[in-house]
């Protein structure tokens, strides 16, 4: 295993990164400065990770639930909520881990709703987690009272602009839950049953899996990635806008997740190269900006990069034009099951 | 009853009785002139819907509609205010445009077999950020065609009145309706939802109906476009953001289900309607804030969804399954 280590850090996902990386050199040759100041980190770089955070944490959330064949689209709602939790809480004096517990617990219980709904309910992802985005902006403006609560809390503003050994502490606490979240997959056999369920829930259940408890939980822990994510946006512009907050995020999280290579019929998966795909819309967003480029360019460029990923990863594409190389290099990328068993 | 019209007949009753507690609790609520504004305000997301419908009976989604509006919009302010061209001709135009596009977004989603959540998300990016690239500001449209058609309505008794949108509207409806449950397309569209694999070996053309139906969505996206810039008389890039999620919500409470194969087109009606009854409400309320709608109609959802699982459950039970796999 650690000989192909390298070799295995050869994929698409990192030559994607490595090529938009490059062409932000290219456009910006100050792209790589990083300097030291006032006990941190700056630069270009350090600024796409910190960015990159939320995003990030929720592609990692989002994969579980995309592994097991389902999609979460409330996300970024449960990010409006949690945020709205955490400055009305704070703003009433409570203690901080009483503030980051309370938003992280609605975080969980907006997940379990999800996976109820999915497990119990047998409702499809996409619509059942579709009630929760269009509801849930409505509860996160109904305990701000469609007012932006702000806040001067030093405690939790520091989740959201502090650093930790000249780190943002959002990049800090991503990359925290990127190898707890690993660790948790890889290390134990919960990996291997998120991607049996993934695959064929029927044929999952009729082995012995608790697949209803195990959609459940996925769709918790995506609720809970939601809600840290929620707290760190709230805790970098003091405030929570119920309306504004994690917008249209859970789109740029399953673009992350695709664009790391995890397939949307379930099954095999990928958390770290969800991160990288984050990062690499991260990367492209920074790009364009320090570039000197209309913010407009943004969305096209996406589009674009999207399709150009899509047609590398489409089976069609793979077979028309024998793109024998991505082949060979994906299957590094992504080992298959029986390789970690 | 034929058990098929069951989830339908539901959503009509949940209608009528949501209507029956508005009308006890606002007396005024029950007149021609309320109906018909329903009409002309919700004419843009209902012909949008009817797209939708299209594409989710196929077993597809469309998430790019919001942005096709937005992008129609902005190309029509262009062309009328900046070109001079005349609205009439401005609308083939765009019209044309949108259909290519969705044809495009068809092809993609055939040829290259990726998922249509993926494909018409970039869809969304392009479009959107096209629109963003033509103009950043709202661009205003004067023109005497728009004002001509802003006054132009029929009048219903009581004095209500049906704009010439949302007479447009009730059209693209029936004609939709027509075209999905009479039409060869129209069975072709359910063969391919049911069950893409059965479709194709009974013969259905699988290649040209995906293309087609992508292609009738983005058209009817482009027309709600040249709706909302009716309604608005002006282009902005940023225009009808969420409205997918808005037209997929009134496919939903329409009781089709998102799997596809199974739905029908007046449900969608009622589903905008429904749409339209709590947003009327809220107005005339006064005392409730606007994100009340949000929550409503999130709670509708759920309760629509409840019901169609109640009402399927007598049949054979079938796992969720989100993305086709077409092999």
């Amino acid at each position: 295993m650690n000989n192909n280590l390298f070799l295995r850090l050869i994929n698409p996902q990192t030559i994607a990164l490595a090529g938009v990386l490059f062409f932000n050199w290219l456009l910006f040759p100050g792209f790589f400065n990083v300097t030291w100041q006032d006990g941190r980190l700056f630069g270009s770089v350090i600024d796409v990770i910190n960015r990159g955070a939320p995003v990030a944490i929720l592609a990692i959330g989002m994969t579980a639930v995309i592994a097991t064949k389902g999609v979460d689209l409330s996300v970024g709602a449960v990010m409006a909520v949690a945020g709205a939790v955490a400055a009305t809480f704070v703003d009433s004096g409570q203690p901080l881990f009483v503030v980051v517990g309370a938003a992280m617990l609605i975080g969980l219980i907006c997940g379990f709703w999800n996976g109820i709904l999915v497990a119990v309910f047998e409702i499809q992802p996409i619509i059942a987690t579709l009630v929760l985005m269009v509801a849930g902006r409505g509860i996160a403006q109904l305990i701000t009272e469609g007012s932006i609560v702000t806040f001067s809390d030093p405690g939790l503003i520091f989740i959201g602009t502090g650093s930790v050994f000249g780190l943002p502490m959002a990049a800090v606490i991503a990359a925290v839950l990127l190898v707890l979240a690993h660790l948790l997959v890889r290390k134990t056999a919960l990996g291997l049953f998120i991607e049996a369920v993934g695959v064929n829930r029927s044929a999952a259940t009729y082995a012995g899996l608790r697949s209803k408890a195990l959609l459940v939980a996925v769709y918790g822990f995506s609720g809970l990635c939601a809600a840290i994510a929620g707290v760190i946006a709230a805790a970098d512009i003091r405030g929570a806008d119920a309306n504004n907050a994690g917008l249209w995020l859970e789109l740029d999280a399953i673009l992350a997740v695709v664009i790391g290579g995890t397939s949307l019929l379930g099954g095999r998966f990928s958390i770290p190269m969800s991160v990288v795909g984050a990062i690499i819309i991260q990367a492209m967003n920074t790009g364009i900006l320090v570039s000197g480029f209309r913010p407009e360019f943004n969305l096209i460029v996406k589009a674009g990069v999207i399709i150009l990923i899509l047609v590398i990863q489409s089976p069609k594409a793979g077979r028309l034009f024998n793109f024998n190389f991505f082949r060979f290099a994906k299957s590094f990328a992504l080992p298959s099951r029986d390789q970690h068993s | 009853m034929n058990p098929k019209f069951r989830p339908l007949a539901a959503t009509a009753l949940i209608f009528m009785i949501a209507y029956g507690v508005c009308v006890f609790q606002f007396p005024a609520m029950w007149s021609t002139r309320v109906l018909g504004n329903f009409l002309t305000d919700n004419a843009f997301l209902g012909i949008a819907a009817v797209g939708t419908t299209f594409v989710i009976l196929a077993g597809g989604i469309d998430l790019s509609v919001g942005a096709v509006i937005g992008f129609t919009g902005v190309l029509l302010a262009i062309l009328i205010s900046w070109f001079n061209v005349h609205p009439l001709v401005a609308f083939v135009i765009v019209l044309a445009v949108a259909a290519l596009f969705g044809a495009g977004m068809g092809a993609v989603i055939h040829y290259l077999e990726v998922p249509p959540f993926i494909v018409t998300l970039a869809g969304m990016f392009l479009a959107r950020g096209a629109a963003s690239v033509m103009t950043q500001d709202s661009i205003p449209i004067n023109h005497e065609f728009y004002s001509a058609v802003s006054t132009f309505y029929l009048k219903m008794p009581g004095g209500g009145r049906i704009s010439l949108i949302g007479g447009t509207m009730v059209l693209v409806f029936i004609i939709g309706a027509i075209i999905a449950h009479r039409t060869k397309f129209g069975s072709y569209v359910y063969a391919l939802g049911g069950n893409a694999n059965s479709a194709a070996l009974m013969g259905v053309p699988v290649e040209r109906t995906t293309i087609a139906v992508y292609a009738v969505a983005s058209f009817l996206s482009g027309l709600a476009g040249i709706v909302f810039s009716l309604y608005t008389s002006a282009g902005y890039p940023l225009a009808a953001v969420g409205v997918e999620l808005d037209s997929i919500a009134a496919v939903v409470i329409g009781g089709t289900l998102l799997t596809g194969g199974y739905g029908f087109m007046f449900g969608t009606f009622i589903g905008v309607m429904l749409q339209g009854l709590v947003q009327t409400y809220i107005v005339f309320d006064g005392t409730l804030s606007s994100w009340w709608t949000k929550i409503v109609i999130g709670a509708l959802l759920f309760i629509f969804i409840l019901l169609q699982r109640l009402v399927f459950s007598s049949a054979a039970p079938r796992l969720p399954q989100l993305w086709k796999r077409e092999t």
